[in-house]
């Protein structure tokens, strides 16, 4: 694996790098089934910041998932049974809270999200300009990620409605490569969506009055296992992502304080 | 054709439901997930409701030409059935991830007293 062993070399990379060593960081890493792509993941994360602590969320699967993590030397914690992505990514943060992490990022399990593009990630986190920052595909000059076509549409209609509801541009609203400060993990410990979360988390955080942030990455296809999003579903994703966009107009949202560590 | 009481009646009825079930969401206490299915309960009645002349229509189709609102209580019976179905499975659900959860527990305490 002569690609996972090059370390990042940017100069924007090193400082970035420089800059987390004083920090607690956990990357979390949710995974279904992912036995194929999971030690990847965990090799590519360790080239890029050995300091990274590793937690992968095993979501009940039913494939060798949690040893092959064991195996890399990850922190697992099994869920006894398949809570769906929410509840998995939720449990990670809830670990990241109790343990006094000061940084969490989201990386998945199925090796699409490139852990060398963390330091974009974690830049506006670190210079504190934002709260949560987000990966984006589609923010990029020539962002080419594939998809399909009803996916697309799909994608550009969230992006449009949440965009709207935190009044600020936002492309990539269903990305899980994301990354959060302390005042982050604590309010995702309190209070995680539940089923498809991405656009739900990011609109909530912003009402919390955190600052969101994207930025643009690149995304890689899937490396292996199979992707959740079926034609099915996908109708009950808009279903209920819209009513709980739309319903959350009518909350109210205290704003977190940055807790102390224990 | 349907008595205009029964219209209204049947509407505003309706109307609360999706009320109900909206503040219900807002305070955190339905899921989105099982809301869905009300919420479309309710729209499809309000729907039938209102729209007098659909719902003649659909009792013809039916051969029913002395009163239309039963269109309106088997259509709600109907949805009634499929929500309770819904539900039976999601306690079905429950109750297997219950029995996973004891018998972790157990095992978890055995460990914990014995020293593993
Ligand atoms: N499908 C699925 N994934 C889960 C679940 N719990 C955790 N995950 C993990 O969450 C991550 C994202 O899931 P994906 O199915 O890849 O979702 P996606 O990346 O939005 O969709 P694709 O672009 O099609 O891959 C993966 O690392 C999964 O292993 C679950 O219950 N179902
Ligand atoms: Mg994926």
């Amino acid at each position: 694996m002569a690609d996972v062993a090059a370390a990042p070399a940017t100069p924007a990379a090193q400082d970035v790098l420089a800059q987390l060593g004083e920090l607690k960081r956990l990357a979390v890493v949710p995974a279904f089934n992912e036995e194929a792509s999971v030690g990847r993941v965990i090799d590519e994360i360790r080239a890029f910041d050995p300091g990274f602590d590793i937690v992968v969320v095993d979501d009940g699967s039913t494939d060798r998932t949690a040893g092959v993590a064991a195996d890399r030397g990850a922190h697992v914690l099994r869920l006894p049974f398949n809570l769906g992505i929410g509840g998995a990514v939720q449990t990670g943060y809830r670990y990241a809270f109790e343990r006094g992490y000061d940084v969490a990022a989201q990386v998945d399990g199925d090796g699409q999200h490139d852990p060398a593009q963390l330091p974009k990630i974690l830049e506006p986190l670190l210079a504190g300009s934002a709260d949560l920052v987000v990966g984006s595909r589609f923010a990029g000059p020539e962002a080419a990620y594939r998809s399909s076509a009803t996916r697309r549409v799909g994608i550009r209609i969230f992006a449009r409605i949440v965009s709207a509801v935190v009044r600020q541009r936002v492309t990539d609203t269903t990305s899980g490569f994301r990354a959060v400060n302390r005042k982050g993990i604590a309010l995702f410990a309190a209070d995680y969506p539940h089923d498809y979360p991405e656009v739900e988390a990011t609109v909530m955080s912003v009402k919390h009055k955190l600052r969101l942030q994207e930025v643009a990455v690149e995304m890689r296809e899937r490396s292996g296992g199979r992707s959740s999003i079926t034609a099915l579903r996908s109708v009950y994703y808009m279903a209920k992502v819209l009513l709980a966009i739309f319903v959350g107009l009518f909350r109210r949202y205290a704003v977190p304080v940055e807790e102390e560590h224990r | 054709m349907t008595p205009w009481a029964v219209s209204i009646t049947a509407a505003v009825a309706s109307f609360l439901l999706l009320l109900i079930v909206f503040e219900l969401i807002r305070s955190r206490r339905l899921r989105e997930r099982y809301a869905l299915m009300w919420l479309l309960t309710g729209a499809v009645l309000l729907a039938l409701s209102l729209w007098r002349g659909g719902l003649n229509t659909i009792a013809s189709w039916f051969g029913v030409t002395t009163y239309p609102p039963a269109i309106l209580g088997a259509v709600g019976a109907l949805f009634i059935l499929v929500v309770l179905l819904h539900y039976s499975t999601v306690i079905s659900r429950l109750s297997d991830q219950n029995t996973i959860l004891a018998q972790r527990l157990a095992l978890l305490e055995q460990q914990l007293r014995e020293g593993r």
